[in-house]
């Protein structure tokens, strides 16, 4: 890899953040380290599925499925064999998962990797339909996924959940995760395969036309994107140290739906700024959740009006905003240079 | 299984299929006219319910009043969604207007729980569909009957407008080419309005039944539904009312009986549909009857 100053740049600035946050836990309290943590998640989920629907054009609704397994499976691999024996109360957890026991890295990339099969099984059939009824195709996958989870009470302990996940996710790791996903995606997107996702993105008759394997290049992306979907949940397992089904509903697919979208489609630096803006703003919008006092008048706190808000910013930034923050520009050191520097150039 | 008890079933399914179709019909119809999967269909389905609820708890209307009204101010809503978040996104890229939909959807069930509270109520039902009928040694419920034969009614309705007045002849007209439409001088923007209009009425009209079938309303009451029903629409082929129909039925029969014959199954229930969904796009992705484009409207 030729080193030239943009990229020594950039790892200047990652080692930077890095030692930032080594020392974080001296000017940051636990809600601010929580927050933290989440955004990082948060930007992996954005990521994978700005692969998946921002650079290659497959509108997938099917994310939560693929979170949900990449945190039940590495919630299982991590668990210790008395916790599973103890937790299984309906139903006793049955054999090779009652003994699986793997360290924190090896049980994220387990949920990764499984999220990924699933999705080349799910991708086979679904991939050959387009734009909405593939939304649909996936939403429904991801509805199976968890009707499934819910009723598999001997692996997954049923609509119980599984509760007290060990909390490996620091936010060191967390911050790892997020580069390794980060520079995976940053090194395929501008290699000649994200060339050929766009191309497909663009006009996938013209890429057929060009010898491009349309499907085969389709169910890689699809695959990927699960890959790191999954990563992202394994990490939102152990960061919450509490799963269960419920959580994986369409409501989650709809916020990294919303990161995404925000930030701009086929936009990678995009995707880290919405999940980063998206996650304050979600966790600032608490307070109006709770009675404000103007000094003059004391308003009363209205449960529920989080979501109201959240779903009219949506609305907002689509109907007038549509390529978001970004657009499928990036925020480089070029685009920064000239910024800042004007006269430079 | 005993005859008795698989009439039972047999009402029951025909019920639910019945409140699919209602809702499928919804779908399809914008389906068919503007290619968007309308996701606030099924909360506006939702926002009828809670709309009887309040007009026969809070107002002690009488139920048929709730309901005529209910079904008015949901057609209203239905516009109203429309005109707000559906017509300004017209020109832009589909995935766009879905997007949208999806959004308007949150919009209407968070902010349902903001006014309604999200417990769920109870529902008043009216006594003569709830008193138990002895038909030799079958128990059925009025509303069992009650539920296809409105189904029906307001499907002849439909079929009536669609097919026989002149806006009905517009409505099939713009699913044809929209372009062509405008300049024949039909208003097209109104056209999609009465569209989603009718869409919302029947969608409003299966939210109350729905609320009289499982007497409870609550803010996200229509999710699943809506979706099963969009389903239901895709199975019978989207664009076609009479599809829309079939499919409708048809999923409410395979809920049912599945369940019915097979009871270890009952935990999968909602899988179903989706089950169903990947055989019909995999299988014929068209649908039942997608492919003769002169029933589509």
């Amino acid at each position: 890899m030729r080193l030239d100053r943009n990229t020594f740049l950039s790892i200047a600035v990652m080692a930077l953040f890095g030692l930032m946050l080594v020392q974080a836990e001296t000017f940051l309290g636990d809600y601010q380290i929580y927050i933290v943590k989440l955004i990082f998640i948060n930007a992996i989920l954005a990521l994978s599925l700005n692969l998946i629907y921002g650079f290659t054009g497959m509108f997938s609704l099917g994310h939560a499925g693929f979170i949900a397994i990449g945190a039940y499976v590495s919630a299982l691999c991590i668990l210790s064999p008395e916790q599973k024996e103890m937790m299984w109360i309906l139903e006793p957890i049955i054999w090779p998962f009652s003994t699986l026991f793997t360290p924190f890295w090896v049980s994220v990339l387990a949920g990764g990797a499984v999220a990924a099969l699933c999705a080349l099984v799910i991708a086979l059939p679904v991939l050959r339909l387009g734009d909405d009824y593939l939304g649909i195709a996936t939403l429904g996958f991801a509805e199976i996924i968890r009707v499934v989870i819910v009723n598999a009470t001997p692996v997954t302990n049923g609509s119980l959940g599984i509760k007290g996940i060990p909390g490996h996710a620091t936010l060191l790791s967390c911050y790892g995760w997020t580069l390794f996903t980060l520079i995976v995606l940053a090194r395929l997107v501008f290699s000649n395969f994200g060339n050929v996702l766009r191309c497909i993105r663009d006009n996938e008759i013209a890429a057929r036309v060009m010898g491009i394997n349309v499907f085969c290049y389709k169910v890689l992306s699809f695959c990927l994107g699960a890959f790191f979907a999954g990563i992202g949940g394994a990490l939102l397992g152990t960061h919450l140290s509490t799963i269960d089904p419920k959580m994986f509903n369409f409501l989650l697919t709809f916020n990294v739906l919303m990161f995404v979208v925000a930030g701009g489609l086929g936009s990678l630096t995009g995707s880290l700024l919405g999940a980063a803006i998206i996650t304050v703003l979600l966790e600032w919008l608490r307070a109006i959740e709770e009675p404000m006092n103007l000094g003059f008048v004391e308003l009363p706190g209205i449960p529920g009006m989080r979501m109201v808000v959240f779903s009219l910013v949506l609305l907002g930034i689509i109907l007038y905003r549509r390529e978001g923050i970004m657009g499928t520009r990036e925020l480089t050191w070029k685009s920064l240079g000239t910024l800042f520097g004007r006269g430079k150039q | 299984m005993s005859l008795d008890i698989f009439l039972q079933h047999f009402f029951n399914a025909l019920t639910l299929g019945s409140l699919y179709a209602l809702i499928a019909i919804g779908y399809t119809m914008v389906y068919g006219i503007l290619r968007l999967i309308n996701f606030a269909h099924g909360d506006i389905l939702m926002v009828g319910a809670y709309f009887v609820f309040f007009g026969t708890f809070a107002f002690g209307w009488p139920w048929g009043v709730s309901a005529l009204l209910a079904v008015a101010g949901a057609s209203v809503l239905g516009i109203v969604v429309e005109k707000a978040a559906y017509r300004p996104l017209r020109d832009a890229p589909r995935i766009s207007a879905l997007i949208s939909a999806i959004a308007v959807s949150f919009f209407i069930e968070s902010l349902a729980v903001v006014v309604f509270t999200g417990q769920p109520r109870p529902v008043l039902q009216p006594e003569w569909l709830v008193s138990e009928w002895q038909l030799g040694g079958v128990r059925i419920l009025p509303l069992t009957a009650f539920v296809p034969a409105m189904t029906m009614a307001l499907v002849v309705i439909l079929l009536y407008i669609v097919y026989h007045t002149k806006p009905g002849l517009a409505m099939r007209a713009i699913s044809k080419d929209i372009e062509t439409t405008r300049l024949l001088g039909v208003k097209v923007d109104n056209i999609i309005a009465l569209t989603f209009g009718i869409g919302s009425a029947l969608a409003a009209a299966s939210g109350i039944m729905w609320a009289l079938r499982y007497p409870q309303v609550h803010p996200y009451m229509g999710i699943m539904p809506g979706l099963k029903a969009f389903i239901a629409a895709v199975f019978g082929g989207i664009g076609s009312i009479q599809g829309a129909v079939i499919g409708g039925v048809t999923l409410g029969f395979v809920e049912i009986m599945t369940v019915a014959f097979m009871p270890d199954l009952s935990g999968y229930r909602d899988a179903f549909a989706f089950v169903l969904l990947v055989l019909v796009l995999l299988f014929k992705p068209t649908g039942l009857l997608g492919e003769s484009m002169e029933e589509k409207i």
